[in-house]
């Protein structure tokens, strides 16, 4: 079974939740990007968490598929048709082979997940099915998808929604899904839009006072020239006086660095491993996908937390995925 | 939050956060080639404990990064700890490993030897730099085959080792205006350290020289030639023993 990709869309990978235990050869974690909603179309349609997704940027892919196909698609909301019918988000959707599925451009956030039942058929490289688009390898050909390709897609239960399936056979629709959906996106779990929760890091105290406040009390935009590496944050300059000298060491996903130009830098997905900049710390885990999700221009302010009170938001956050999955495995049987 | 004994066995393991989802232990204020070997000693004690949560431990000059999963930790906790949160719990059971690693004899990093042809056309900045510092590009080759570095972290992109000990008639800023394209094997200068591009890439360091060797390569375990704490001597070779070299790692 496979999609044939009729358009690749601006940027489309493959990408699990990271390439864990190999930083110590300088190989980058790289994964998703909005860890959340990856987890979400995977539970969806029945994988474990860290099956590979498809991960679609700004303007979306375009496929047909060989086989009736078990997918759900989260996190952006990108326009998205199956022979022209809308196609709901959140949700489980079994589609019938030969249709087409089509993604348009985004309407809302950046990024949007496509699960399929049983995974993508890709092989792991060092332990995961991320693509690294730097080192070429990994996921699909160690690239983006490209016009022609034909992804293909492991096998899937055919125990799951057993109800989806009597529809789809009873009916002439390109599509079956329930009438029920789950949490639209990450937002929902949110305090509040453009907040962003940080965790002051090592290097804190050794910033000037002044620079503090301003990072403290100012609005930042992301940047045009941010990516799955980086994010560039335009604001107010941190200026230290005199240079903040650091030793390099490990860094990490959401890391809020400084360089000598005053601009902050936040560290996403695909970030190298290790850094030598001076660092004003770490944005919570809790609040990585919505930043994920903030396309270039997108404005932001940072608020301090302790690091107990994020960690316990973040376990919060585990336990809701947990009930989440709970309960859609139940719906699964029906 | 620590009793006065363990701030006291603390004080050679400082702890601190990095975010909420990793930490950082720091072993030394200042870097040096048996901190370095240290640091990745105790980062390879870390994953050898399989610490329920723990994902990697990552060595880098003078720390170790430990990147761990907080609700893992959690759920592996005694049932009396019900009210520490993932970092106390961690960190406890980071310092006992570390504590037991510590006592064991240090041993130096492996000695690596990495034949480089430089200047020409494998190292285009080499008579830039050598003008730079007012020398012969001869005694630049001469002064940069001389130490033994160490692989203070690995970093940049796989398998890029930052290696430290470089002469400091040597240490140079980086170029102003990187290269758009470096090729793979490329030896070059940044700063006060010198290290070798394993993949073609951007970069802003002077190019002095090219090896033949593979710095990484997915084929091989582990994939990286070069590991943090690992020690490197460079020797020069001609053009020809270069081409050699290249198709006999082919």
């Amino acid at each position: 079974m496979a999609l044939k990709v009729l358009r690749a869309g601006i940027l489309s990978t493959i990408q699990d939740l990271g390439r864990w235990g190999c930083q110590r050869y300088g190989v980058p974690v790289g994964g998703v990007m909005d860890e959340f909603s990856h987890r979400l179309a995977n539970i969806l349609v029945g994988n474990r968490e860290d099956a590979a997704t498809l991960e679609m940027t700004l303007v979306g892919p375009g496929f047909t598929l060989n086989a009736d196909t078990l997918l759900a698609v989260c996190g952006a909301d990108f326009e998205a048709r199956v022979n022209g019918e809308s196609l709901p988000k959140a949700r489980p959707v079994l589609v019938r082979a030969g249709s087409a599925l089509d993604f348009g451009p985004c309407r809302r956030g950046c990024r949007a997940y496509l699960a399929v039942a049983g995974g993508f058929g890709v092989e792991p490289v060092l332990g995961s099915r991320s693509t690294f688009l730097r080192g070429a390898f990994g996921g699909w050909q160690g690239r983006a998808l490209r016009r022609g390709d034909q992804l293909p897609t492991r096998d899937a239960d055919p125990a799951l929604y057993p109800s989806l399936h009597r529809k789809l056979r009873e009916s002439r629709a390109p599509m079956a899904y329930p009438s029920w959906a789950a949490t639209e996106s990450v937002e929902a779990l949110m305090p509040g839009p453009h907040l962003l929760r940080f965790v002051r890091g090592r290097h804190w105290s050794r910033f000037p006072e002044e620079a503090r406040e301003t990072f403290l009390s100012s609005e930042y935009r992301i940047g045009s020239n941010s990516d799955r590496q980086a994010y560039r944050l335009m604001g107010p300059l941190l200026l230290a006086r005199d240079s903040i000298e650091v030793i390099s060491s490990g860094v990490t996903f959401g890391t809020i660095q400084v360089p000598p130009d005053g601009e902050p830098i936040v560290l996403m997905a695909s970030r190298q491993t290790t850094g030598g900049y001076p660092r004003l710390g770490e944005v919570v885990a809790a609040d990585l996908p919505l930043l994920a999700q903030m396309p270039a221009g997108a404005r932001l302010r940072f608020q301090a937390v302790e690091l107990a009170a994020a960690q316990t938001l973040l376990l919060e956050r585990e336990r809701e995925i947990a009930r989440m999955q709970e309960a859609l495995s139940m719906r699964a049987g029906g | 939050m620590t009793d006065s004994l363990s701030r006291s066995r603390a004080a050679r393991f400082a702890f601190f956060p990095l975010g909420d989802r990793a930490l950082v232990v720091e072993l030394a204020a200042r870097v040096s080639e048996s901190v370095a070997a240290q640091a990745r000693r105790l980062a390879d004690a870390v994953e050898a404990a399989r610490i329920p949560g723990v994902r990697e431990a990552v060595s880098a000059f003078s720390s170790i990064t430990v990147h761990y999963e907080p609700v893992r930790v959690k759920d592996a906790a005694a049932p009396d700890q019900t009210d520490v949160g993932p970092y106390e719990l961690l960190q406890a059971r980071l310092q006992a490993v570390l504590e037991a690693a510590g006592e064991e004899e240090a041993v130096p990093g492996t000695l690596i030897e990495v034949p480089v042809c430089y200047g020409g056309e494998y190292g285009e900045d080499l008579g830039v730099l050598a003008l730079a510092h007012e020398m012969a590009p001869s005694k630049v080759v001469e002064l940069h085959t001389r130490p033994v570095y160490y692989v203070g972290m690995l970093g940049f992109m796989p398998g890029f080792p930052y290696l430290a000990g470089l002469d400091a008639r040597l240490v140079t800023p980086r170029r102003a205006t990187p290269r758009a394209s470096v090729p793979r094997g490329s030896v070059a200068i940044g700063g006060e350290h010198t290290g070798i591009y394993p993949l073609d890439s951007p970069g802003g360091w002077h190019v002095i020289g090219r090896t033949p060797l593979s710095l990484f390569d997915l084929n091989r375990d582990p994939p990286s030639l070069l590991q943090a704490g690992d020690r490197v001597r460079f020797v020069a070779i001609t053009p020809e023993r270069y081409e050699q070299l290249l198709v006999g790692a082919a």
